[in-house]
This record gives structure tokens, sequence and C-alpha cells, in this order.
């Protein structure tokens, strides 16, 4: 049976700056989303990972392509009033604990932002029921609510960004770099309630990140990205074992591993960068994992 | 035993906040041999790098307040030291090398005069060496056409690059400790490795002793000798870096190793985590101050500090339980399960002295 | 690692018990919840200036409010006795008329204080206005908006003050109108600065992806964010505004007699500076009080709000 495609993009280019001189921040690339599975994102700083999910919750206009979610292209959508109604049903989970979360504000207002404004919850008594309901779906508790953000640990306010994330029951969130200015062992932490939240309200996430293992660890399909495209992408396992771009070969040669033995024996594979000139094709080298490049470069790389 | 280079006694760095007194470093006492790499493990607020800017005496004063403990860089103490004998001993014998690369830089400079500077400053040569002597480091910090790159302006070079500069210019007066803040946090994990390749590289030609301030057990591993794992300003253990990897004593050091996913744990095991978050360090808790997220946390825990057991010459641990009438609590099985996987894949010279 | 010989004490079993974590430990918070402004206000406490200024501004309007309505002379009664120095009877003297010069001074004190907020106020308003709009927009409506404000800073201010007033007779009312001229383009720069940091934090993306609309943004997140720099930006208009005030009543342009304000008190008190040196004196201390005042509290609020001191 043909699993449901929650989110497709087709095509997808994101310019920034001028029309004549184009800072291509995400460079036509097209990829789609299972329900309920988590697709990883990496890449390196600037690559245009980050770029990718604002586009697709629609923080940008997007220069051109398709964003087809249940089936709906939002791409086009232009009126607040139509976004409003996709805005329930996708999220996102900023990086920046401390940046994400409005200095000025409580707990329960940050959490229960969205509830102004969608108008929902008008009842004192049942808003903060709710908000005591999101606090402990994320593992605080409900005394916390009136307490102001800087009041919070790292970890403690990226939870309250999940809360408020979760705060319209939406069924896609998209997670950009949502552990990656966190400690090692609050990261755990919030890795691991990412992944009982997406098992107890079956969501489907969208994970960006830098960090290879991390996202190893929490994705079922990984797409790797360089320079605005994607040049790799399949399931999680064959990507780090069998990986065939060279670009992904050298990134995952890179991540230092917590064994001092083999750290001693580690050999880095560099890259280089290829400049693309000619059509690239998308090559399946096994079924759902996908090689990008150039017929000349592929047949290089002896794919 | 190779020489003593630093040893820090008994350290003790407060903070005046209006909040009350922060207790960030309580009691650090570690030493450092020549041509040597000590990494400084910990999260943030452990002290980590408190400890490391506090060897520079690069605390400021006020807030900060030196409340007690000995620093000794080659014998001789630092902490009654005034800014200017300081200033001396700043990079010509110790120098620095912070997370990021931009503003560790002086953007309206150009980079060979940036490294030229801090030679003539310490009269470690002279003005038609320096050049020389410049170029000659930019070339083996790695960075192509240096002749070229010695005009140039921070902003012209990409991250890691900077990242090679500010170790050009940290090596520039040939310092006998280098003091790296989480040098490679801010750089792309590619980055990352060409930049600890070539920090190994440079401490095997010149010996220079390194202290390693990061958050990154994968950097540890890749390049510390020794490793002193930090939780709310105190080091809770200390050891070489295979007898912190593959046979931790510290329940703190089982978390932060159980934290971590590997590239062969599976999505299906969930991670062991540490629950809650460090403590406040205005008021620490009594005894110990890993204890409230301990789960073999031991009644003594939360009465009296354990002191530092022994566990062999090079390795020592705070936590009670290692006192003899402490209960055996084995490894937690899963970090067990992940070290005993490295030690089977690692080289029989480390299996056939098994712990 | 120094480590004394382990001398280790006996101690009870029970000691070794296995008690575990303890949940309600680890996430504690402090006590008392501390809010922004609380945090704001300890250090501006701590601020020995600041506080000083405060207390100091306190009285000086605190004086203004009470003074003229208990005193037992008007700061229009022409008393008979000209020039005095100052006595127990005039405390700060009387000038040329035959005024007492103390009660002189607080009425023109709730002048030049009135001149001075008000005119910051109607400053707040079209800065703040100007700023958050052009900052929110962006783009060309920001670069129209932002063009035009350095083209009226660019006309020479004098100039025109001195032909408003003169057209309009001087009082009250053209005299803020000539402070705000140009007073609320250092607002609007200010305000649009801070507007375009704070419309890229993540909270404000946040609000966003949770369909939040322009109106929500800048109510919810952009004015309680901006609203420290523009306090002492307004705390620093103020003492701008009262000296223009001085300065424009100084040449002759300030508000009617027998209303004073203390730029024309220190005006008219030039004229016999040689002779009667009080009457130039009290005008001249109490400006420069005030402003200092003003510069203190201003100066007190932005440390206390500057981000960088925050832990």
């Amino acid at each position: 049976m043909e699993r449901k495609k929650i989110l497709e993009v087709k095509g997808l280019k994101q310019y920034f700056g001028t029309a004549s001189n184009p800072i291509k921040a995400v460079d036509d690339i097209s990829f789609y989303v299972y329900e309920g599975e988590t697709l990883g994102l990496v890449g390196e700083s600037g690559c245009g990972k980050s770029t990718t999910g604002r586009s697709i919750i629609r923080l940008y206009d997007v220069t051109d392509g398709e964003i087809l979610f249940n089936g709906e292209n939002i791409a086009s959508i232009k009126a607040r009033k139509d976004l409003k109604k996709f805005n329930k049903d996708m999220q996102m989970i900023f990086q920046d604990p401390y940046a994400s979360l409005n200095p000025r504000m409580t707990a329960s207002e940050i959490i229960g932002e969205a509830f102004d404004i969608h108008g929902m919850y008008k009842d004192k008594k049942e808003r903060r029921e709710k908000v005591a309901e999101l606090l402990e779906a994320v593992g605080l508790s409900r005394l916390h609510a009136s307490r102001y953000a800087h009041e919070f640990s790292g970890g403690q306010r990226q939870r309250i960004g999940i809360a408020r994330a979760l705060s319209l029951d939406p069924s896609f969130i998209i997670a950009d770099e949502p552990i990656s200015a966190l400690d090692v062992s609050i990261q755990a932490q919030v890795v691991n309630l990412l992944k009982q939240l997406q098992r107890e309200r079956n969501l489907t996430y969208l994970f960006i990140a830098h960090d290879l293992s991390m996202v190893k660890y929490i994705s079922d399909r990984i797409a790797v990205m360089y320079r605005g495209r994607i040049v790799e992408l399949g399931p999680a396992d064959e990507i780090y074992n069998e990986p065939k771009h060279p670009y992904t070969k050298s990134l995952l040669s890179a991540v230092p591993q917590p064994d001092p033995l083999s750290e001693r024996k580690r050999q880095r594979i560099p890259y280089t960068h290829e400049e693309v000139d000619g059509d690239v094709i998308r090559k399946e080298t096994s079924p759902g994992h996908f090689v990008f490049g150039t017929a000349q470069q592929l047949q290089n790389w002896g794919i | 035993m190779r020489p003593k280079l630093v040893e820090v006694k008994d350290l003790h760095i407060h903070f005046k906040t209006y909040a009350g007194i922060v207790q960030a470093v309580r009691g650090v006492s570690f030493e450092l041999y020549e041509g040597e790499t000590l990494a400084i493990v910990g999260e943030s607020g452990s002290g980590k790098s408190v400890t490391s800017n506090a060897l520079m005496k690069l605390i400021p004063q006020p807030p900060g307040i030196y409340a007690g403990g000995e620093i000794l860089f080659n014998g001789r103490d630092l902490v009654p030291l005034n800014d200017k004998e300081m200033a001396k001993i700043r990079g010509n014998d110790i120098a620095m090398i912070f997370q990021d690369p931009m503003t560790s830089l002086n953007p309206t400079m150009k980079i060979g005069k940036q490294i030229t500077e801090v030679m003539l400053q310490h009269n470690a040569a002279s003005r038609s060496d320096a050049k020389a002597r410049a170029v000659e480091l930019l070339h083996q910090v790695g960075i192509p056409m240096p002749e070229k790159r010695y005009n140039q302006y921070p902003h012209e070079l990409s991250g890691g690059m900077r990242q090679r500069v500010v170790i050009a210019i940290a090596l520039a007066a040939d310092p006998k400790l280098l003091i790296a803040d989480e040098p490679t946090t801010a750089l792309d994990v590619t980055i990352q490795a060409q930049i600890l390749e070539l920090m190994k590289d440079i401490q095997k030609k010149r010996n220079t002793s390194v202290i390693f301030i990061t958050h990154d057990l994968g950097v540890v591993a890749n390049v510390a000798d020794r490793v002193a794992v930090m939780y709310a300003g105190q080091i809770v253990e200390y050891g070489t870096v295979n007898e912190i990897f593959y046979n931790p004593k510290h329940p703190y050091t089982w978390g932060l190793l159980g934290s971590m996913p590997d590239l062969n744990s599976s999505a299906d095991d969930l991670l062991r985590t540490i629950p809650g978050s460090p403590p406040n360090l205005i008021s620490p808790p009594k005894g110990d101050a890993f204890a409230p997220r301990n789960e073999h946390a031991l009644a003594i825990d939360y009465e009296q500090e354990p002191p530092m057991f022994k566990v062999s010459e090079t390795h020592y641990a705070k936590t009670w339980l290692l006192h003899p009438d402490a209960p055996k609590i084995p490894v937690p099985l899963a970090v067990q399960q992940r070290i005993d996987s490295y030690v089977q894949e690692g080289d029989d010279v480390w299996n056939a002295k098994k712990f | 690692m120094t480590l004394e010989k382990q001398k280790l004490e006996k101690l009870p079993a029970n000691a070794f018990e296995v008690v575990g974590s303890r949940q309600a430990e680890q996430d504690k918070l402090a006590d008392k919840s501390v809010s922004f402004w609380k945090e704001v206000f300890y250090r501006f406490i701590q601020n020995k200036l600041a506080v000083f200024g405060f207390v100091l501004l306190t009285i000086i309007i605190g004086m203004a409010i009470v003074v003229p309505e208990v005193s037992q002379y008007k700061y229009s009664d022409q008393l008979g006795v000209y020039n005095q120095p100052p006595s127990a009877d005039h405390w700060f003297g009387t000038d040329d008329l035959g005024r007492d010069i103390f009660v002189r001074i607080w009425a023109g004190a709730r002048i030049s204080l009135f001149i001075g907020i008000t005119a910051a106020f109607i400053d707040l308003i079209i800065g703040v206005l100007w700023g958050s709009i052009a900052g929110l927009a962006g783009g060309r409506t920001d670069n129209i908006m932002m063009r035009l404000a350095d083209v009226l800073t660019a006309v020479p201010y004098l100039l025109v003050v001195i032909i408003l007033i003169v057209v309009m007779e001087p009082g009250l009312v053209p005299m803020i109108i000539a402070l705000c001229i140009t007073g609320w383009i250092n607002m609007a720069r200010i305000v649009r600065g801070e507007v375009l940091s704070i419309k890229n934090q993540e909270y404000v993306l946040a609000a966003r992806t949770l369909g939040a609309g322009t109106g929500h943004l800048i109510v919810k997140h952009l004015i309680p964010n901006a609203l420290g720099a523009i306090l002492v930006t307004m705390t620093l208009t103020i003492p701008a505004a009262i000296f223009t005030e001085s300065f424009l009543s100084y040449l002759g342009l300030g508000v009617p007699a027998p209303m004073a304000s203390w730029g024309t008190m220190a005006s008219e008190g030039n004229k016999a500076l040689m002779s009667y040196p009080w009457r130039l004196f009290f005008p001249a201390l109490f400006i420069s009080m005030t402003i200092f005042a003003f510069n203190a509290v201003g100066d007190g609020l932005r440390d206390a709000l500057d981000p960088k001191l925050r832990k």
C-alpha cells in the first residue's frame, strides 16, 4: 500500500537579493515526507536547510516551486486568512531557546499566544487548563505557567517552545535545529520528548540539524543538503552505512565519536567542491535511496 | 614523568550579582604536564570556561572574585599578579583561542599585522624577521597562499580560515600553554575536523601544552590525553582519556556518555538522559551537587560532599559510590554495551591490559 | 591532582542506601518570580547617581506642584521691593518688578516641565508610529519614510523655529510645535532600529507561524520589547526640550510676560548680571539641575535595561 505523503515539495526555489544578482539559498529542491515519519535534513551552515524549513512554513514568499501540504499547494496562498487555516496544521520549533521566547511574556502567555490569534479557549478557566495540559505534556509543571521565560533553563525553555508549537494541535512540525543550542544531557531529554510526542500524537517531523549523530538517531529518512541543493536522500541507515555521494562521505567521516580508540585511527575524507555543469539527474541506487548529480559526476563516483 | 607546567590548587571563583554570590568554581584542582592535552568537559554553567579564563586572569573584577586557591605556572602563582605582570605572561607564555573567530580578530587590521604585532610586543622578533615568520606561521596553520593572505582583512576569509588565523596569532609568541575555549563549536563538522587535526599536529611539533575546553565528548575523544569532567563548579571525574571513556566511575560521566547517540545507536532505543537541570550556584545543594539528578544517589549524597576517590594512579572520581562500604553499582547497561562494542573494535593493545 | 591521604572515616551503614534522584529538586526554579521590570528596578536602585537624579526630579516636580499653590505670593505679584537679594522673606530675592523669585522659579518650573514633557510626549507618539511603520514595512516604504526624515533634519532648524514663532506670536503652543518639528526624528530612528532587530527575532517568527497579524505583532512583541529603548530616549528628550525652550526664551522667543519659564527668567536675569547676579543664578541653577537629573535617570535606565549586563 502506498503511504500517504503529507508534504510534497516540488522544484522549490528561494532566492534573496535582487533579481539580477540573486543569492540562491535554495536552488530547485524536491522531496516528500510521509505521514508519521521523521525526515532529517542535514547540511553545514549556509547550505539552505533552515531556509527550506522557513519557506515551507511560509515565513518567506517562495521564489518558485510548489509546496503540496495535504494535497493543497500552499506556496501560492497569499491571503492571511487562508494561511491561518494551514498554520493550525503546520508548526515550527526554533533553534535558540533564548531568542525564541519573548522575554516579556510568561510561560502561559507564550503557550497561549495562538489561542488569542485564533480566538480559541476564550473562557479563562478552560484556557488555563489547556495551558497546564500542554506544560505537562512537555514535562514541565503547571506551577510554571506564571513564570517568565528567563527564569527557565535552556532545556526548559525549549520545552516551552515545543508546547507552543503543539498548542494548535498540528499534524506536521518543522524542527529547525531544536537541540543544537542545548547541552548534551539536555539534548537527549528534548530528543526523547520529541520522539514520545510523535508516538502519542502521530506527528510528522521535518528535523533540520547539522549534528549527524542526532539526525541519524531521530530520523527515518535523511536528505543531505549542500549549497542549496539536495545531494543525497535515503533511509537513515543506508545514508550512514553506505553513503554514495562524496560529500555525504566526507561529512560522515568528520563526525567525532565518543570513542578515543577509533578517533585515534580515524581518517577524514576530504571533499572538494565540484561546479555543477549540465543537468542534475536523480539516480535511485536502491529502493528509496537517491543520489543527485550530473551524468558525468555519477559515472565518476561509480554509481 | 614529564615536568609539570601548570598546577591549579583548590581554586575558588565567585561572581557578585544582584541576586547573590554565584560560586562559579568551587575548589578545582588539576595539573598539566608539558606537551599534553587536558580536556575540561562540562555543560554550560559547569565552570569550565570560568576556570580557563581564570588561568589567564581574564575574570573581570568586579564582579569576579578570586576567592581562594593557587594557579601555579612553572611554579609561580599567578593569582596575586597585577595586570602589568600578567600582560607579560599573556600571549608570551600562555595564549588563548576563543570560540568565535570573528570577534577575536580585529576587523580593521590586516591579518599579517595582527600576527607580527604579537611578536613585536613580546620582542620575539625584529621587524624584518616578523613578516617572514608570520608568513611561515600562516603556512604552518594550513592557509594557502600565505603571502597573499598576509595583506588581507579578516572578513575576506571563511570561518575555518579565520580560526586558523586565530591559532597563528596564538602561536606567534611561541607560548608554552595554549588554552582553547570551545575553538570548534562555531564551526561546521568538516571544518572542525580540520582544525582539530591542525591543533594536534602543531602540538606534536612544538610540544605545547593544551587545555581544551569543550562540551562535545566526540571532540574530547579526538584530542585529549587526559580529561577532567566538571559539574556545578567542581571536577567530578579526572583521568586519562581511555579511563574516562572506557571505565567511567562517576554517574554524571555515565549520564553524559549515555545521552550522546553514536552512529550505531538505532532509533528504537530511547536515549539515556540525565533528568532535570544543573543546580543554581548561588546556593549549591548540600552534599553532592549531582545527587538530585542521580538515580543512584545514596543517602549520604544529600548530607555530605564526597571526597575524590582514587581509582588508579591517574584516575579519580568524586562520588560516594567508590566508598568501600557503598553498594556496587555497575555502569548502566546501555553505556556498558556501547563501551564493550568500542573496545572490541579497538586495538588489541588496549584489550590486553584491560583495566 | 593533589589529594591528601584518604582517611575514610567510618560512616553509618545506612548512609549508603540508594535513595535515588529527587525530582522535586531537579527542576526547582528560584523561589520568587522576578519579572523583567522588577529586575530592571533592582539594577536601577543600585545605581546611586540615577537614584539621586530620580530623587532630585521628584523634589523638583513636587515643589513645582506645591509651592505656587501654598505660597503667600503669586508669581505675578509686584511687591514693591525691587532687586532684593535673597533674604528670609524672599528666599531667592526679588526681580526688577519686585516679584518673588522663589515663587517664580516654581511657577516657571511648571511651564518648563510642561513644555519639556509635552514635547517629549508628542515626539514619542509621532516617532513610535513613524519608526515602527518604517521598520515593519521595510523595503521601499522604509526608504521613503526615513529619507523624508533626513530631509527634515537637513532644514536649518533654528530658522524655521524663529519664523514659526514670529508668525504665530510667542506662546506655549508655538513653542511646543517648534520643539516637535524635528524632535520626533531621533525617536523614529531609534524605534525603527529596535523594530528591525526585534522583527527578525525567533519569537516574532514563531508568532508569525502561529498566524499572527501585524497588529498582534506590534502590541504583543514589538512594543513591549522596544519599550526600554523608547523610555530611555524619552527621558533624554525631556531635558533636551527644556534646554531648547530655555535657549529660545533666552533669544526672546519664549512665553510672554507675566508668565515665566526658566528660560525667560534667565534671559531677564542676564541683563542685570553684574548688579543682581541671583536673578540669573537661580533659574540657571534649576535648568542645570533638572537637565542633570533627567540625564542621570535616563543613563541609569539605559544601564539597567542593557541586555549585556543581564544574566
